[in-house]
């Protein structure tokens, strides 16, 4: 079948084995994965529109008893594909930690305090030039037992369609200059480095809003469709 | 291809806060005709059921289009304890001449730092046989690709590691 593809990138994705980060040692596949050929059904993808967000659903400290502790940023940035062209209309999840590196959830037992006032969960859809924006408060971090003495960089997990099935990504965007990041294996398996910064926002000054709130700038960059089959 | 892709990173074991919707397993609705339950077990290579992962599906509709208006053709179903999952669906149509009715699968979890890959076939199916994907791998792959018919429609479990491992394709 001869139709275009999504061209791959694998110098830039994690190992699936990584031993560093102990859940992986009976969870990755142990054999290669398998060349799929050109299916109609991988470069197509679900359409999720208006219907699955909110008009609140971008404010992460909205929706809560009152305002969530912690600092409040503004985080956004530009869904595009590899050539720069934009993602419009696509859904955006996050979800992250409060202020005090305690998520909502009730598997969390970091002995942190919860906050009434914050979730911790957000979603919205890009514009027509691949734009989303969120308001949130700075996740803190967290010990997670991978090894002695392990703690988690500050990160807000990210959930992005693209166009097709072949886009799909899940990622997390730190902030920039965490000490923690020399020491954390999820980061690490990305291997690299150039690679690595595409996980870190940057501070942006220009979409702060002056005695509110800090933004952050983070772009995010799907697979791109091949001109021309490769097979 | 200036800018290089974004790394994917594990979705942890708390994606259920932004990623668990209410209809998320609701390909369709109830009442659709041809409703079937699809799901299985997630399984770690202890053979231990995998108590939070995600699993999602995209698929033609039973006339074999994908993106038909009216038809999410998406779902989406977070493990329970012991590691199964399911959603309500219909069994798709052939999408393409030549190529068996079949799912697309991925799977997210902690310790998966980017999802696997995975389709669903169904058994019974003439159009197996003569499918370009399932022709390329051998015999015990193509085995563990194939659902298994029950009351109510298919079961599918996922073997992230170990014997019987799933054929993950990199898409």
């Amino acid at each position: 079948m001869e139709r275009p593809g999504f061209r791959r990138d694998d110098e830039s994705q994690p190992a699936l084995d990584w031993a560093d980060y102990r859940s992986t040692r009976l969870r990755a596949p142990a054999r290669a994965l398998r060349p799929l050929g050109r299916g109609l059904t991988e470069v197509t993808g679900p359409l999720l529109g208006e219907d699955r967000v909110g008009p609140l659903d971008h404010d992460l400290t909205r929706g809560g008893e009152g305002q969530p502790l912690g600092e409040r940023i503004i985080v956004h940035g530009r869904v595009l594909e590899d050539d720069g062209r934009p993602v419009r209309d696509t859904l955006v999840e996050v979800w992250q930690a409060n202020a005090a590196g305690r998520y909502a959830h009730t598997a969390d037992r970091h002995p942190a305090p919860l906050d009434p006032s914050f979730e911790g969960a957000g979603r919205c859809l890009t514009d027509g030039e691949g734009r989303y924006r969120f308001v949130t408060v700075r996740p803190g971090a967290y010990p997670w037992g991978n090894h002695d003495n392990a703690w988690r960089p500050a990160h807000i997990h990210f959930s992005l369609f693209g166009r097709a099935f072949a886009q799909r990504l899940v990622t997390q965007m730190y902030f920039p200059g965490d000490p923690l990041f020399a020491h954390d294996p999820i980061f690490n398996s990305v291997r690299d480095a150039a690679a690595r910064a595409r996980l870190v926002a940057a501070l942006d000054l220009s979409a702060t809003e002056p005695e509110w709130a800090l933004a952050y700038r983070f772009d995010l960059v799907l697979r791109g469709r091949e001109e021309t089959p490769s097979e | 291809m200036s800018p290089g892709t974004t790394p994917s990173q594990t979705v942890g074991p708390f994606f259920s806060l932004g990623l668990a919707w209410a209809d998320g397993p609701h390909v369709v609705g109830e009442a659709a005709e041809g409703a079937i339950r699809l799901g299985g077990r997630v399984l770690d290579g202890a053979g231990d059921g995998v108590p939070d992962a995600l699993v999602e599906t995209w698929q033609a509709d039973r006339d074999g289009r994908l993106g038909a208006p009216g038809f999410r053709g998406f779902g989406r179903c977070p493990t329970a304890a012991d590691g199964t999952w399911a959603v309500r669906t219909v069994k798709p149509g052939s999408a393409e001449p030549g190529h068996a009715p079949h799912v697309a699968v991925s799977v997210f979890a902690r310790g998966l730092l980017r999802r696997v890959v995975t389709r669903i076939y169904f058994p019974d199916e003439a159009a197996n046989a003569a499918d370009p994907v399932l022709a390329a791998l051998d015999a015990d792959a193509q085995a563990t690709l194939v659902a298994t018919a029950v009351d109510g429609g298919y079961a599918f479990d996922i073997r992230l590691q170990g014997p019987g491992e799933t054929a993950f394709f990199a898409v």
